[in-house]
């Protein structure tokens, strides 16, 4: 094996999508950083987020928001597991960063008064009156695309330094500090160490877990593998997001911002059956809810033609009779689609081959979002366990990162204010760390056993493919660690993934070369959905309540006196898991029944 | 249906020069996209077919790929639009875009492309204070449209490497890089007009377009490439 060449940093920021990026920009003013990528930066997935980013701007005339109210509706989506103090630093500074970004030049959509455009989003509230309100700020249903770009742009204008197709494969850390950082070029297979003070991990979610998912190829959890893999817990790892609106069977997002246009989901019976499971807020309950309800109606045998979906219905005629129903003097036409929604009516076109101006879209939940994570502090700061020890120098921001701000259940548009809000705030403390922290020496061998690890994947000889061990691992967790969980079915599940694990030993691949091997990396990536997969069993199994996104079959209710509290779920030297619990931070939200 | 998927291989790895790789798959649908064909390929019959790809429903811009000689996303061409009615067998043929170093398989380097992009300063420039109420600048919903088009680009480089003058011509910026300079020239927020049109308006700039229209053609996000080359141009000749 060749000697790794060394690059000496302040600090590295691992993943280009908008944490990354956001804190490179404003870290990059005041310290040496590094910013590496698997991707070419702009094909990040925060590319792919639709509806928007919501900040109480209050644009809309004749309505008042406020962040409070933001952060209250946080809390209630979250199922009252939000940790309070980090919801309102999220709220408030929300106002701020949409803000910022449009300085940045960021082509929000306007109102005819020149201010940012907001639409409705769900579980987003006037919370006097609990009806919607407009705050989800947006540039057609292209949000995430605008935020990826603008930021990149801004990137190329301060000169930020780029690795490009360079994919982390291990976390250099001496007792609690880091040192650094171990990567792959992609182009010609070297091992590079990134010697750093800090370290920020900003390297998205793991919903390749899953069959159907609006997650792309390439999310496959590398950070929160590598961390738990060097002794970092995971934090609320049981809670995933089903988003209530995947296109059949493909698992595409279609955004909620449909609905918050004012788009109706429809069951068999062609009944709006959002009313009997949110009576107030109806399409717009939050996801977790929404997901549910089309659960049991296809239970029920509503779903449409008794197959496993239920219908969204955009027809400016539908939509219209229901504004009308509801006392709402709005009507839209199918230009206002087109402008609002074009990439929407495009994504049904081009893969179902229906136009959401004549047809409603065939939907079912895809798997979308981790509310869990590396555990941080409202600063991105890396904690090791439950009494808050820090893992010096190291920094966790956006999907991959557990602040808490989504607790059991992320609202939307809230993972676009998570990335720009952590993504800063994470940015600028480095810069003060790196200020005060010395640059401690590289260990010896710091990249060896990963290497180690690769070369054994590369040369062994075997009869195990990794896509068959892929497609086994998606359809236990489809099957067992879905919408609705039992403890029968997570025992399962965790038996099926132990033998996974196991015939992951045996794993060969074709491509024995160097160069652009991504039959290696794809290996080495399902390791890392396999042990992510696997946590997220272990901690759902031990949730005996039903809470946001985790719901038990078994244990129906909220259980508030035993489960008001973050799990952290540990991989010890020789393997196992061990829990342990963190009580939730309560501010000015009692919990109370969650109604909608 | 039955498919033979032809395809254009390269690993200097293995071989000095490129080769065709065939493959013969069975039971596709017509709903099945390229790239699904080509993860067939990976994951079953040959691992080391190398590709870009990431988001696999046409936002990321990461597989631009020459399929039946045409410039599209492979994970947005789907089978049926490449077969007749009724069409039971099929042959499809995938290569790397053209005009970028071929670097393995279907990876071009992408370096090239990307200078042209940073070459038209792809970045908002207003020095000028931000308003003092601390909000956000204001701009009219019809300002606002003039450029929406050209915010679309999601840097996949189907269009540049469809463009005959950038075959000819690497020095060219290309299609991509103009649409751009348009996205930030037609902002009425922006202030960096006048140093993006002289980027664009030189030898190499804008007036290397002939008007073929195979960047719109190529443009998986329908962008009216053309058009904006125009509306630059257009610019260039009516400034002040």
């Amino acid at each position: 094996m060749s000697k790794p060449q060394v690059h000496q940093f302040d600090a590295v920021i691992v993943g280009a999508g908008g944490a990354g990026l956001m804190a490179a920009l404003h870290a990059s003013k005041a310290i040496k950083v590094a910013v590496i990528s698997k991707l070419y930066p702009t094909r990040s997935h925060t590319g792919t987020a639709q509806g928007g980013i919501s900040a109480a701007l209050a644009n809309m005339e004749g309505e008042t928001d406020s962040w409070e109210w933001h952060a209250y509706d946080t809390v209630k989506g979250s199922d009252y597991l939000a940790d309070q103090d980090a919801v309102d630093v999220l709220c408030k500074e929300a106002i701020d960063a949409v803000i910022e970004l449009e300085h940045m030049g960021l082509p929000f959509d306007r109102f005819p008064n020149g201010k940012i455009s907001q639409r409705r989003f769900g579980g987003h509230t006037n919370n006097e009156t609990g009806k919607p309100v407009h705050r989800a700020c947006h540039a057609a249903d292209r949000t995430g695309h605008m935020i990826l770009q603008t930021l990149y742009q801004q990137c190329i204008k301060n000169q930020v330094n780029f690795y490009d197709e360079f994919q982390v494969v291990d976390l250099i850390r001496v007792g609690n500090e880091v040192r650094g950082i171990v990567a792959v070029e992609l182009a010609t297979g070297a091992f590079h160490i990134f010697h750093s003070k800090a370290v920020l991990f900003a390297t998205g979610g793991w919903g390749r877990c899953w069959e159907v998912t609006s997650n792309a190829h390439s999310l496959t959890g590398d950070g929160a593998a590598i961390c738990l893999r060097r002794g970092v817990p995971m934090e609320d790892m049981e809670f995933f997001q089903f988003h209530p609106t995947g296109i059949y069977k493909l698992g595409i997002l279609i955004t909620e911002g449909v609905r918050g246009e004012g788009g109706i989901l429809l069951n068999a019976d062609g009944e709006r059956f959002m009313e009997r499971y949110a009576p107030t807020i109806k399409d717009l309950a939050s996801r977790d809810v929404v997901s549910r309800a089309i659960y049991l109606e296809i239970a029920r045998g509503k779903g449409i033609n008794g197959q496993n979906y239920v219908h969204l219905d955009v027809r400016p005629k539908t939509v219209n009779y229901y504004f009308e129903k509801d006392g709402e003097s709005r009507r839209i036409d199918d230009a206002y689609i087109e402008a609002k929604l074009p990439d929407i009516a495009d994504f049904t076109r081009t893969y179902l081959g229906i136009d959401p101006l004549k047809e409603p879209m065939p939907i079912q939940p895809t798997a979308h979002y981790a509310m869990g994570g590396i555990p941080t502090d409202v600063d991105g700061r890396v904690l090791l366990d439950t009494q808050g020890t820090t893992l010096d120098g190291m920094y966790a921001a956006g999907e991959v990162a557990c602040v808490s701000v989504h607790g059991a259940n992320r609202l939307g548009t809230n993972s676009l204010v998570d990335l720009v809000v952590f993504g800063r705030r994470s940015g600028k403390h480095m810069v003060e760390y790196c200020r005060h922290a010395s640059l401690s020496p590289l260990p010896d061998g710091a990249a060896d056993e990963v290497m180690a690890a690769f070369d054994r994947i590369r040369t062994h000889n075997g009869n195990t493919k990794p896509h068959v061990l892929r497609q086994k691992m998606q359809k236990a967790m489809t099957a067992n660690v879905g919408v609705f969980r039992t403890a029968e079915l997570l025992q399962n599940a965790q038996g099926i993934l132990a033998q996974l694990q196991q015939e992951f030993q045996d794993v060969t691949i074709d491509d024995k070369g160097k160069r652009f091997n991504t039959d290696l990396l794809e290996a080495w990536e399902l390791g890392c959905l396999l042990d992510l997969a696997e946590v997220t069993a272990v901690s759902a199994l031990a949730r005996t309540e039903s809470r946001g996104g985790h719901a038990r079959d078994d244990y129906p209710e909220r259980d508030d006196a035993n489960w008001l509290q973050h799990t952290f779920c540990l991989r010890t030297a020789d393997g196992r898991y061990e829990l342990s619990y963190k009580p939730v931070t309560i501010g000015r939200y009692q919990p109370k029944k969650r109604v909608y | 249906m039955q498919v033979l998927l032809r395809i254009r291989r390269y690993n200097p790895e293995l071989r000095d020069k490129p080769w065709w790789g065939e493959y013969s798959l069975d039971n596709v649908a017509p709903h099945d996209t390229v790239l699904e064909l080509l993860h067939r390929v990976k994951w079953t019959m040959d691992g080391s077919l190398s590709l870009r790809r990431s988001c696999a429903h046409g936002v990321c811009g990461s597989d631009a790929m020459r399929i039946n000689g045409a410039n599209a996303l492979a994970c947005k061409m789907l089978v049926s639009r490449l077969a007749k009615p009724g069409q039971q067998s099929l042959k499809i043929q995938v290569e790397p875009i053209l005009g970028l170093p071929v670097l393995k398989d279907l990876i071009v380097d992408m370096e090239p492309f990307m200078e042209h992009y940073r070459s038209v300063l792809p970045y908002f420039i207003n020095d000028s204070p931000a308003p003092a109420n601390g909000r956000e600048r204001l701009q009219s919903p019809e300002d606002r449209a003039i450029f929406d088009d050209t915010t679309k680009c999601i840097l996949c480089a189907a269009c540049t490497t469809s463009c005959p003058s950038f075959w000819a011509n690497d020095k060219y910026v290309g299609p991509a890089a103009i649409v751009q300079a348009h996205r930030f020239i037609f902002d009425s927020r922006d202030e960096g007009a006048a140093q993006r049109l002289e980027v664009v308006g030189d030898t190499f700039g804008v007036w290397k377009c002939r008007t073929v229209f195979n960047c719109t053609n190529a443009c998986p996000r329908e962008i009216e490439i053309t058009r904006a080359i125009g509306e630059v141009k257009h610019a260039l000749t009516t400034k002040s």
